[in-house]
C-alpha cells in the first residue's frame, strides 16, 4: 500500500552532466534532488538513501571516468538513479564492492573521498543495484529505491 | 548544550552564522571521510572534522548537519564561509585537536550520531 504522499507523485526526470574531475557536481546534484524529493513530501529515509546513492555514484564518475551523465527518474513506485560513463571500466567488480578497496588518487583522498566506501554505500542504500561495465569502455550503474516498501 | 556553549567549551572562533548559535546540540560525529559521514550521520548533528574544502558543505547539506567545527586551527577559504553563511550552516574553528574536541563535547552531553542506512 502506497503512502498518501506518493500516490500523486508525478513522473520526474532530472539529468546532470558530469565532466572529468568535476567533483562538485556530485554534491550539487545530491542537494538538488534532495530538495525535489522534500517538495514531493517523501519520507526522510528515502530522501537520505537517494542522496547518498547520487553523491557516491556521481563522485565515482567524476573521479574515475572521462565524462558521464547522472539521471534520476522519480516515479510513484520507484526512484531510479542511473550513471553512465565513458572511462576505464571496473576490471573486478567483486573487489570494487569490497569496503576499503579503492583506486582513487591521493588528490581525491585528500578531499575526504576515495576511502573505498562508494560502491558498498550505494549497495547498502539501494533495493536493487545493477552494474554493467566494460574495461576500457565505461560503466553503467543502475540503482533503485522502491517506494512501496521500507517506508 | 547549544552552539554557543560549544564555542566556549572548544574555545572556538565562529566563522559564520553567529545568529544561529542557539541551536541545541544533542549528537556529534567526528570524521574526515565524507562517505562515512553520509552513511552514518543523522539530521541535526554537529560535525567535527579537519576537512575544509567545499565538499564538506554539500555533504553537510545532504546530511542536514547542525553546524561544522574545524579542528587543529584549520579554516576554509572565504568562498566556503560565504556559501555556508548563505545556506545557514554555522562554521567554527578551534585550535584543539579532534580527540580533545570529542572528549569535551561528550563530557558536556553530546552523544554519538549513528544511524544505519537500512
Amino acid at each position: 500500500m502506497l503512502n498518501d504522499s506518493f500516490r500523486f507523485t508525478p513522473h520526474i526526470t532530472l539529468e546532470f552532466k558530469i565532466g572529468e574531475k568535476d567533483f562538485f557536481i556530485a554534491g550539487e546534484s545530491a542537494s538538488r534532488v534532495k530538495k525535489t524529493l522534500q517538495q514531493l513530501g517523501m519520507k526522510q529515509d528515502i530522501i537520505k538513501r537517494t542522496a547518498i546513492i547520487i553523491y557516491e555514484a556521481a563522485m565515482n564518475v567524476a573521479i574515475h571516468a572521462n565524462h558521464g551523465t547522472l539521471k534520476v527518474y522519480i516515479d510513484p513506485e520507484v526512484i531510479s538513479i542511473i550513471t553512465e560513463d565513458e572511462g576505464p571500466g571496473i576490471p573486478d567488480i567483486e573487489l570494487a564492492m569490497k569496503e576499503g578497496y579503492s583506486t582513487a588518487s591521493h588528490e581525491v583522498r585528500e578531499m575526504g573521498f576515495g576511502a573505498g566506501m562508494g560502491l558498498p554505500n550505494i549497495k547498502q542504500c539501494s533495493d536493487e543495484l545493477d552494474i554493467d561495465t566494460k574495461v576500457g569502455v565505461g560503466t553503467t550503474l543502475k540503482a533503485k529505491i522502491c517506494l512501496n516498501n521500507k517506508n | 548544550m547549544n552552539l554557543r556553549d560549544v564555542k566556549e567549551i572548544l574555545n572556538a572562533e565562529v566563522l559564520c552564522c553567529e545568529d544561529l548559535l542557539d541551536r541545541e546540540v544533542k549528537t556529534c560525529f567526528a570524521c574526515d571521510l565524507i562517505s562515512e559521514m553520509l552513511l552514518h550521520v543523522q539530521s541535526n548533528t554537529l560535525l567535527v572534522t579537519s576537512l575544509t574544502n567545499a565538499h564538506i558543505l554539500h555533504a553537510a547539506q545532504v546530511m542536514d548537519a547542525l553546524a561544522v567545527v574545524f579542528v587543529a586551527g584549520k579554516r576554509p577559504d572565504a568562498t566556503v564561509i560565504k556559501k555556508s553563511e548563505q545556506s545557514g550552516l554555522p562554521l567554527m574553528t578551534t585550535k584543539k585537536l579532534i580527540f580533545e574536541c570529542c572528549g569535551l563535547l561528550y563530557l558536556n552531553g553530546a552523544r554519538d550520531s549513528l544511524e544505519e542506512c537500512d
